[in-house]
């Protein structure tokens, strides 16, 4: 075969240099271009559509729920929250908002509404409530702030109260969906999370009936999420395959915030 | 005569300056969450030397009130920071460069003597391969805090599911102290690195991103000893 091609004639070493500097400065360059375009893309990106969450920029959005997806698989009803002698739990019980138990509300009016995902309402009463088998916990109580307070709660397990009320069949639909009477203040969780051994239905702080502003008469517990899934005073319970309306999860944050 | 000479791997190169962006938004974004629960501060016999942080420390990067932002950044770069990470462990076991890296016994006092000649108080450097002993313990140290992060941070992330991570850290409120002590400690690393990185000068600067040092060979003997005259 010809080869009609001169003789590659071997670089220098200045050559081998310039050469080599070229081309890792070129592609350090283009690549630091494209790392602060990008950065610019997500900075700057859109928020998302206001659905049942908002707030987030979209592509954080999306990454968020990407990340639940695979947080889901570690979670197990065997993984349950430490708990903690009686003694250690705070005396004063941190309070931080009063979204959704602000005045006009009449305790001895209050029936827990819970709806069925066939559509049937039941009525309950705190009195039934109390007639059930009563679960205590202690344990630590942790916001998305950062902080965190060892708490004294009792009440009526989830999954007891599901059983009982005849509820078993809702437990196979993806989603619960709390609020409060006054609908201010929405949660949902999905149902792992919602029927997990330590999710109660508390109406009991510190082994006295729970105060107004801690969401008196019956509020939910729930500590296998951050403190903003455990909602105060709930008004009705429902049942559902897609995610039910959440306060937090519209002003930016992860809708599944489990621990 | 002027020679090039390797001195970091492809890998080394892509994974370092892939960290660094990862990482300044990891620090960035976790200052955002910081914020709404700042409670650290350094206190000695009742009186508190440092607040993290001052208010004007806040309102000069904006910081303030955006914790649910500073949430959805840090799950998503954490991943990558984790990826990054692991992708250079696993290539410096598995090419063997962690002999350059690791320290050995005598990097420690080694490491003493390399201190005293960058502040300029003893002449001579001792010798060194591709790392110096104080850069061989520094090195080390940046990615034993890096899977520190990963750790203290998964302890504070998902203290039930993982709850075994947040007791081999101590518990929840001393893993959130670990993952807030580690970021400071990376501020500090970054500015020593920046400062000996700009004193090092431009070959060593290079060297990070082509890979090669230029170095001045001497030329060979042209009459190699024989050993019939070392025996002499």
């Amino acid at each position: 075969m010809e080869n009609n091609k001169k003789p590659k004639k071997e670089l220098t070493i200045d050559q081998k240099i310039k050469r080599r500097n070229f081309i890792s400065f070129g592609v350090f360059g283009v690549m630091g271009i494209a790392a602060w375009k990008g950065w610019q893309w997500l900075y700057t990106a859109p928020k998302e559509v206001a659905g049942v969450t908002a707030g987030a920029k979209a592509p954080l959005r999306r990454a968020l729920n990407k990340t639940e997806l695979a947080m889901r698989n570690f979670f197990s009803n065997n993984h349950l929250v430490k708990t903690y002698p009686k003694s250690m739990a705070a005396k004063n019980v941190r309070h931080n908002s009063d979204i959704g138990v602000k005045g006009g509300f009449v305790i001895e009016d209050w029936k827990l509404q819970v709806i069925k995902h066939t559509g049937e309402v039941l009525n309950i009463t705190i009195e039934q409530i109390k007639a059930l088998p009563k679960t205590e916990i202690v344990y630590d109580f942790k916001c998305v702030e950062g902080w965190d307070q060892i708490q004294y709660w009792g009440g009526l397990k989830m999954i007891d109260f599901m059983e009982h009320f005849g509820l078993a069949e809702e437990t196979t639909v993806d989603y619960m969906g709390l609020m409060t009477p006054d609908k201010a203040y929405q949660v949902g969780l999905d149902m792992p999370s919602a029927i997990h051994p330590q999710t109660i239905l508390a109406y009991e702080m510190n082994g006295k009936p729970i105060p107004m502003n801690h969401g008196a008469p019956l509020r939910l517990i729930i500590p296998v999420k951050y403190g903003i899934k455990n909602l105060k005073r709930i008004g009705s319970i429902t049942f559902s395959n897609t995610r039910p309306p959440d306060y937090w999860a519209r002003s930016g944050y992860d809708y599944y915030s489990g621990l | 005569m002027k020679a090039i000479k390797e001195k970091h791997s492809l890998l080394m190169r892509w994974t370092h300056w892939v960290n660094f962006p990862i990482l300044t938004i990891m620090i960035w974004s976790g200052m955002l969450i910081y914020w709404s629960n700042d409670v650290y501060n350094i206190t000695i016999f009742g009186h508190t030397y440092f607040k993290f942080f001052p208010q004007g420390f806040y309102d000069y990067f904006h910081f303030s009130k955006r914790l649910s932002e500073g949430m959805a950044f840090h799950f998503l770069f954490m991943w990558f920071f984790a990826l990054n990470g692991i992708v250079y462990v696993l290539y410096t076991i598995i090419s063997g460069s962690w002999r350059e890296l690791l320290p050995e016994r005598k990097s420690f006092k080694e490491a003493w003597l390399v201190l005293l000649h960058d502040l300029h108080i003893r002449k001579m450097a001792p010798p060194q391969n591709k790392y110096n002993a104080a850069q061989r313990i520094a090195y080390t140290a940046i990615i034993v805090m890096g899977f520190g992060s990963l750790i203290t941070g998964l302890a504070i992330y998902k203290p039930v599911q993982f709850a075994t991570i947040t007791w081999l850290c101590g518990g929840y409120h001393l893993a959130r102290i670990l993952h807030f002590a580690l970021t400071i400690g990376y501020v500090f690393f970054f500015l020593i690195h920046i400062v000996q990185v700009v004193l090092a000068g431009w070959n060593n600067f290079r060297s990070v991103i082509s890979g090669f040092e230029i170095v001045n060979e001497e030329p060979k003997a042209l009459t190699p000893s024989t050993p019939a005259e070392d025996g002499k």
